[in-house]
């Protein structure tokens, strides 16, 4: 079984790797891609959209339904994880552990007792993973500023760089899962709490769609950012450049938080206490 | 292009694609997956695609290893039947 598996993987890849030989040569400035839409964006985008980086101009503009579906399937895997794992169940009552802050001993306290949730000298500690390394959490905690810095310059300068709204969400996300896997899962979620990073994941689509809904209501196309022009004052070159940059806001947004849903809901496994 | 680092970088691709599927330790494979993922990223900037490399670092080495990870972490070392 186990050789007949071997033999459909290893024909179907030296099928594939024979079909590579009909690819045009890499580079090829008269490949069938290279002739038929690519001059038009080539010559064009620049003074149609004001945006120097061709990558964002498709992205956003000539390609804006990919992109918009591209957020919703984001926006949807995060949805999935919620449903499939979120719980809100009431775990069986177990002891917890607290972390004497000055001298790092751990306490257990017995399932039942009462114990204030922070105090000045007690924190809770994970069951499964309680490390408390000063070095991670310092180093981390001086890092996370300029990862977020970084991902938002990111966001901010899609236009010119490479990036964008998908790149930028990703690194502000990971920031956080940064905080969560450095301090522990509760600490991420009081700085973000689980309401606001859904709200922010759902709200990332609807600016998206409700972009692409007012070029409809103004009497142009669906995402046809020249619409904008009226309401914005500008001219419709100036309007697609900000269209451009108003809908990488919303795909960094719903990234950004779709990220934090599927990392909190998978590292504690649906119950949010506990995590990696 | 350099094709001798292409050769290298594309040999590390192959040879971590392998290394993923063949380990038992499941964490071993998240972590092979990533590096899989870093030198795809390698192969992108070489051919001149820096936003898909930007993607694939960002997404594919960075935080799609934290989710495997965090998977990972929440499964136990045997199977309990």
């Amino acid at each position: 079984m186990k050789w007949a598996a071997l033999m459909v993987v290893l024909s179907t890849g030296g099928l594939l790797i024979f079909a590579t030989d009909d690819f045009p040569p890499w580079r090829d400035p008269h490949s069938p891609a290279s002739e038929h839409v690519s001059p038009r964006y080539i010559e064009k985008s620049m003074e149609e959209t004001g945006v120097p980086n061709l990558v964002t101009a498709v992205l956003a503009d000539y390609r804006g339904y990919d992109t918009l579906f591209e957020t919703a399937v984001i926006f949807t895997a995060g949805i999935a994880c919620f449903l499939l794992l979120r719980t809100y169940r009431e775990k069986e009552k177990e002891s917890r552990l607290y972390r004497h802050v000055h001298t790092g001993l751990i306490v257990e306290v017995e399932a039942g007792s009462r114990m204030r949730e922070a105090s000045e000298h007690f924190e809770r500690a994970d069951r499964l993973w309680a490390p408390d390394d000063l070095i991670i959490r310092t180093a981390c905690r001086i890092l996370i500023p300029f990862i977020q810095l970084f991902g938002l310059q990111v966001l901010a300068n899609g236009h010119h760089t490479p990036g964008g709204g998908f790149q930028g969400g990703v690194i502000l996300g990971a920031s956080l899962i940064l905080l969560a896997l450095s301090r522990d899962l509760r600490t991420a979620t009081r700085m973000m709490p689980e309401r606001i990073s859904g709200l922010l994941s759902a709200s990332g689509v609807l600016v998206y769609a409700g972009i692409g809904t007012v070029c409809v209501l103004l009497g142009h196309s669906f995402l046809d950012y020249a619409a904008l022009a009226p309401i914005l004052f500008v001219d419709p070159v100036q309007a697609r450049n900000l269209g451009i940059l108003g809908v990488e806001i919303g795909v960094a947004m719903a990234v950004m938080a779709t990220m934090i849903v599927i990392y909190g809901n998978v590292a504690s496994a649906g119950y949010y206490d506990e995590g990696l | 292009m350099i094709w001798s680092l292409d050769l290298a970088v594309l040999t590390l691709v192959v040879g971590c694609g392998i290394a993923a599927i063949m380990v038992k330790d499941l964490l071993c494979a998240a972590i092979l997956f990533g590096a899989y993922s870093f030198m795809m990223c390698l192969l992108w900037a070489i051919m001149g695609a820096v936003d898909v490399a930007f993607t694939e670092a960002s997404v594919g080495a960075g935080v799609s290893t934290v989710f495997f990870v965090a998977a990972v972490f929440r499964t136990t070392r045997r199977t309990k039947d």
